[in-house]
């Protein structure tokens, strides 16, 4: 099939930056996005140009690596990861415009490579638990009903690649921040540090530079694991009663 | 926003209750009567410093969310995707308030400063004198263009509503399998059946 690229060119995070087309003749129906995107390199690299620099890593859906904004949509038309998204989604001829996530906390290193330390940072933060040293507890050692931990365990599938903040208009990382402070909020390990994280999360979600949660609902339709608006609500509720008997002043 | 949101929600069906009062067929009796009780009642009165304090911080608020929230995007993009992934009232909520505040600026000069400060005729009913606000709102209404600057802001309400109902609870943190269908029907039902009503009086006072 025959495809239009219309890609983000930028070399670096001072410069400006802009669209480039290219035009592939060749494209598999089976390629996944990144494959395609591969080839184009491939062919770059031979005409002794700069090829397209894009995030990657695992290519099976589970690492949260690669992002890409394509066609106005974070990955893609499709409910998952750009690694996972195949060239049979889009029809022969068609014009795909790629652009890198876009948000004053994930600024650009180069063409649609984004930092997203950003995430990091707000991990550091708050998004652990405190443990026992010594051998490994028992596996069942701590009951936990069923249902929690199945609710516990959808927040954990958040595989942090941003998906939420380029998809929301305000580049609000709620979501994101919602899944990590609900997966150790539901658990009994999570207890411990449970109101000095949901602060320390939502502080430094401010410090970098994230908007505010406005409910369009928008992350939650395009994030590629599916994470749902009620970690938000819990995040509101968890920040709420914080702020009220945390003993932060 | 919430909380203050909600509480404009309450202020509406008031408003709005009293207002009926319009369509009564005696030639605005019930409804000066009810203005008078609104601008005399101690308690209305304090209740109404609440409300006007709750509309400034609703809109400040509004305006500091905008600010933040548009410099947290510094640079756009070139493809938006439209309603694909989220309503088109939850994007532009800020434009909506924007509409209703002019109206309601607009609103406030043709009937509230009137009403407390502006020369009014009065009427007098069992021997009492009131201010006759009901004839300044008949004259307003007698205007095509007030007619649809009212309707087009009830519009603006209309969707301001459709997603501000529901949005309230979930910033508040209500978000259950059991309760959200609720409020969604019930945002639904408040965000057509007020602005709708709110709408039917002066194209029915234009009308008769």
């Amino acid at each position: 099939m025959k495809i239009k690229l219309k890609v983000w060119r930028q070399k670096n995070a001072q410069d400006k930056g802009g669209f480039k087309t290219y035009d592939l003749d060749d494209v598999s129906e089976d390629m996944s996005f990144l494959e395609m995107f591969d080839v184009l390199n491939e062919d770059l690299v031979k005409k002794n140009e700069d090829p397209v620099h894009f995030d990657h890593d695992c290519r099976e859906g589970i690492c949260g690596m690669c992002s890409l904004y394509i066609n106005g949509r974070p990955h893609g038309p499709k409910q998952t990861t750009t690694c996972q998204l195949h060239m049979r989604s889009f029809k022969d001829g068609d014009t795909i415009t790629v652009e890198p996530w876009r948000a004053k906390a994930f600024p650009v290193v180069k063409d649609l490579v984004v930092n997203r330390t950003s995430f990091d940072k707000i991990i550091q933060s708050g998004g652990y638990v405190s443990v026992n040293t010594g051998g490994v507890p028992d596996a069942n050692e701590i009951p936990i009903p069923k249902k929690i931990a199945d609710e516990a365990f959808d927040s954990a599938t958040c595989i942090g690649c941003g998906a939420c903040v380029a998809a929301c208009k305000n580049a609000s990382a709620m979501l994101f921040v919602s899944a990590k402070v609900s997966q150790l909020a539901m658990l009994p390990q999570g207890q411990v540090e449970r109101k000095t994280r949901a602060e320390n999360m939502v502080a430094t979600m401010d410090e970098e530079g994230f908007g505010a949660c406005t409910n369009t609902g928008a992350c939650s339709a395009e994030c590629p694991k599916g994470i749902s608006l009620e970690n938000i609500a819990r995040l509101n509720r968890e920040f709420l009663s914080a702020k009220a008997s945390s003993d932060n002043v | 926003m919430a909380l203050t949101g909600l509480f404009l929600i309450t202020f509406l069906i008031v408003h709005l209750s009293g207002n009926l009062q319009l369509l009564a067929d005696d030639g605005g009796k019930s409804f000066n009567i009810y203005a008078k009780f609104m601008t005399t009642n101690p308690f209305i009165k304090t209740t109404s410093y609440l409300l006007y304090t709750t509309f400034i911080v609703h809109i400040i608020w509004a305006i500091m969310l905008s600010v933040k929230n548009r410099s947290s995007r510094p640079v756009g993009y070139a493809v938006n995707p439209g309603n694909v992934s989220s309503s088109w009232s939850s994007r532009n909520m800020g434009i909506l308030g924007t509409v209703i505040l002019i109206f309601l600026v607009i609103h406030m000069k043709n009937f509230w400063y009137e009403m407390h400060w502006g020369g009014i005729p009065t009427a007098t009913y069992e021997g009492e004198v009131y201010n006759d606000l009901y004839s300044v709102v008949d004259f307003a209404f007698g205007n095509i263009l007030y007619v649809l600057l009212y309707t087009v802001s009830m519009l603006a309400l209309m969707f301001h509503l459709y997603h501000g109902f529901k949005s309230a609870f979930q910033t508040l943190g209500l978000n259950h399998p059991k309760y959200t269908p609720m409020i969604k029907t019930v945002g639904y039902a408040i965000a057509i059946i007020i602005p709708a009503l709110f709408a039917c009086i002066p194209i029915i006072m234009y009308l008769k």
